[in-house]
């Protein structure tokens, strides 16, 4: 005991001598990519060029594998250990907020107006968080299939209507050269359920949740529009466009060997993609009714509520939201920029560029997740509900199961401070 | 008794020993159980700001509520039933009583859990609903999957035990080979068997049309509610049936040769020597063997999460799976672990059960 006592007094004259010796003071941040060597690799260029920027702050960043870091938040919260500086997942950002994890960004909103609104990470008309990218998905086919099928090439502003949608499939179907005609991504179980399937929804009129008040899911999830998505979606599977249990193998690499027609995917695979197939087209969301949508929002930076020094941990952030940093993010790990200046400065997303049509995507069809601390069990629960339908529940029923549970967990959870 | 030693005058080094071992159980087993057993009653949450507050038994009733309804067929203007396309009687939607109805207040927000005809010419529909369908049928599947695999896997390690309990050269190779599946992460062995189970190519579905020279269609094991079940049942005999195998072995290697001299003398037929020399002899094992496979059934979890997710349509939930998924998956602590506690309750009888049904009987 005696030793254990001499060991920790050591430490602390140690601790104490060191932080005399530096007078900047020393800012942790937390980051969710370990394990990606570009990735940390740019991180670390970003907080070296920070640190030697100016003498008032150091950054030490600690960073975790992505499986690992929210429970590791988590843990730190309960255990009040959190660092300065965090980044937070989009759609999980209101849930960190309204648990006081994060605190509102000390930065003006004017500085991020020329942002692309999904990275912008906003509760309650008040900013959080701040993203460095974005992503976005597509429709992945072939120009060779569409020529092919005879198919219209579908625009952003022009993007094919239900109809057309459902006859690209059934022609895709027809002419048998396909296993299915449309790859969803069904393998993927978790969130690209909500990310990629609820803007399906949102396009039919209806959503996940009530966005008015973010109290109930009533008439949102369970209305007409809602309805008629859920027999839309049931028809996709019952109807044999595409499976409602994939191979992941299938999902990596279906499209590109041909089993595939048309793919349902994000930006991130476009680069593989590219590599694979010589002629394949990004095309845009369809309009199932109420518009294109596609989901947004990723990793954004915030400040927690027991950093001692928030305006360091702003003038970090301000500093990491440098056009130059993005473009190394987007070049270096295939993300799409938060603006269109970085974008410019970018291999793949400048004018030309070959993802250059993804920017558009999230600049016009963009709508983030709901807003609201429950959203956690709100993705959980409209997984669940269209993994049902496609294997054959009854809609209304499982629609209306699905906003019963969703407005119990808001009422127990006093509304979510919304 | 010449035990009295025992507890009371042990010595300090042997509680010193135990002691590293009681401290971990007691902070990583038990006081964790007393946690859930208070968090059930409140509605405490993964990440709130808000206090958790007692709220009794509330977590409980939400999971074990169950209500009924007879449904009466729908009649036209001349007061006939009305049919669907395919001839089946037409019933009202539930959601009209089970949703915001005044009428019937006891099954508002239940759904439908199972029913079955009744009446005169099976014209009405008696529905049994719950509040929570879901943990219902994770109730179901769970005891299921104890009914099979507690039988199964115990009687195939025996088989194996039998097969391997012999002087042979080479055995332990074989021994060896049986064991494996058991020292490999349940992780890993079931993202193999998802690859095994796979609809399109996967191993099961090639093997079976190369024995019926194409004869056999595949089958999407994980994919359709009729397979799904069964397929985590048989994967997670085999995983298992090594590791009591071994503990059938330990057991037969304790029945003295003698016997066996003996009834080989007196006679006696394989069969016999099994019966009465054998079988008695492993009373002890088997009831070991019982009650642990019964709680390792219990826990079924990796498997699911793994392979299904609990689908297809919750035909493979599991108490352990829901009790995560609520837990974690939805923040809700509270009911994860009013789960828990049903499930501690659970096991804990049926134990009791298995141990009163096997206890020595001195006649």
């Amino acid at each position: 005991m005696k030793h254990l006592r001499l060991t920790a007094g050591a430490l602390l004259v140690s601790t104490a001598l060191s932080s005399v010796a530096n007078a900047a003071t020393e800012l942790a941040m937390w980051y969710h990519g370990a394990g990606n060597e570009v990735e940390s690799a740019i991180v670390n260029q970003i907080i070296e060029d920070f640190n030697a920027s100016q003498s008032d702050y150091t950054i030490a960043l600690e960073s975790f594998p992505q499986g690992a870091y929210n429970d590791a938040v988590q843990a730190a919260a309960l255990a009040g250990n959190l660092p300065d500086i965090i980044d937070v997942d989009g759609p999980v950002m209101p849930g960190w907020a309204w648990a006081g994890y994060i605190a509102p960004l000390p930065i003006d909103e004017a500085e991020f107006a020329d942002f692309l609104p999904g990275t912008k990470g906003i509760w309650n008309g008040t900013m959080y968080s701040i993203g460095l990218w974005d992503a976005a998905v597509a429709l992945y086919a072939r120009q060779s299939t569409l020529t092919e099928l005879g198919l219209r090439t579908p625009t952003l502003d022009n993007p094919w209507t239900k109809d057309e949608f459902m006859a690209a499939l059934d022609a895709a179907k027809a002419s048998g050269k396909y296993e299915y005609a449309l790859d969803l991504g069904t393998a993927w179980t978790g969130e690209w359920f909500p990310y990629a399937f609820s803007p399906f929804l949102q396009s039919f009129g209806g959503d996940m949740i009530d966005r008015s008040s973010y109290t109930t899911a009533e008439g949102a999830l369970n209305g007409d529009a809602a309805l008629a998505f859920g027999q839309w979606w049931q028809n996709l599977f019952t109807g044999g466009y595409a499976q409602a249990t994939q191979d992941g193998a299938d999902r990596d690499t279906g499209f590109n060997t041909g089993k595939y027609a048309f793919s349902w995917n994000g930006n991130w695979a476009a680069i593989g993609t590219l590599e694979n197939v010589d002629d394949v087209v990004f095309l845009p969301a369809p309009d199932l009714g109420n518009g294109s949508v596609i989901g947004a929002a990723s990793w954004q930076f915030g400040v927690t509520t027991a950093s001692k020094h928030p305006e360091g941990a702003a003038a970090f952030i301000k500093f990491a939201t440098q056009d130059k940093y993005l473009a190394a993010f987007s070049d270096g790990i295939g993300l799409i920029p938060s603006t269109a200046t970085a974008a410019a400065m970018t291999k793949n997303y400048s004018s030309g560029g070959a993802l250059e049509v993804f920017y558009g995507l999230s600049e016009g069809q963009a709508l983030v997740r709901p807003v609201t601390p429950g959203y956690a069990v709100v993705a959980k629960v409209f997984e669940k509900a269209l993994a049902d339908i496609a294997n054959g529940a009854d809609v209304a029923d499982t629609l209306d199961a699905a906003v019963d549970e969703i407005d119990a967990d808001i009422a127990k959870n006093g509304g979510y401070g919304n | 008794m010449a035990t009295k030693t025992s507890l009371t005058q042990s010595n300090i080094s042997g509680w010193g020993f135990a002691l590293p071992a009681f401290a971990l159980m007691v902070t990583f087993i038990i006081l964790p159980f007393f946690f859930a057993l208070w968090f059930s009653l409140t509605n405490q949450r993964l990440i709130s700001p808000n206090p958790a507050k007692f709220i009794g038994l509330t977590n409980y009733t939400e999971l074990l509520s169950v209500g009924t309804i007879l449904l009466e067929p729908e009649r036209d203007a001349q007061g006939d039933i009305v049919r669907t396309d395919d001839g089946d009687i037409k019933y009202p939607r539930l959601r009209n009583f089970t949703r915001k109805n005044p009428d019937y207040p006891a099954i508002q927000g239940m759904q439908e859990w199972f029913s079955w005809q009744t009446g005169p010419n099976n014209e009405f529909k008696r529905v049994i609903l719950a509040k929570d369908v879901v943990f219902m049928r994770a109730l179901k599947n769970t005891f299921v999957f104890v009914l099979v695999v507690a039988p199964l896997q115990a009687g195939l390690a025996l088989g194996l035990a039998l097969l391997i309990n012999q002087k042979l050269r080479g055995i332990n190779i074989y021994r060896a080979i049986y064991f494996m599946p058991v020292v490999v992460s349940i992780v890993v062995v079931a993202f193999l068997w998802r690859l095994i189970y796979d609809g399109n190519n996967g191993l099961l579905n090639n093997l079976l049309g190369a024995m019926s020279f194409g004869w056999f269609e595949p089958v999407d094991w994980l994919g359709q509610t009729s397979t799904a079940m069964g397929s985590i049942i048989a994967m997670s005999i085999w995983q298992a049936v090594g590791f009591h195998m071994v503990i059938w072995l330990s057991g037969l290697q304790t029945i003295s040769p003698t016997l066996y001299e003996a009834a080989d003398l007196e006679g006696a037929s394989k069969w016999q020597t099994f019966r009465y020399v054998t079988w008695p002899g492993l009373r002890n094992t088997a009831v070991l063997v019982l009650i642990v496979i019964t709680m390792q059934a219990f826990g079924l979890f990796a498997q699911v999460d793994v392979m299904t997710n609990g689908g297809p349509l919750d035909s493979t939930q599991t108490i352990v799976f829901q009790a995560i998924e609520r837990g974690y998956g939805k923040q809700d602590i509270s009911g994860g672990s009013a789960i828990s506690v049903l499930l501690f309750l659970i096991v804990l009888s049926i134990s009791l059960l298995q141990r009163y049904l096997t206890r020595e009987r001195h006649s």
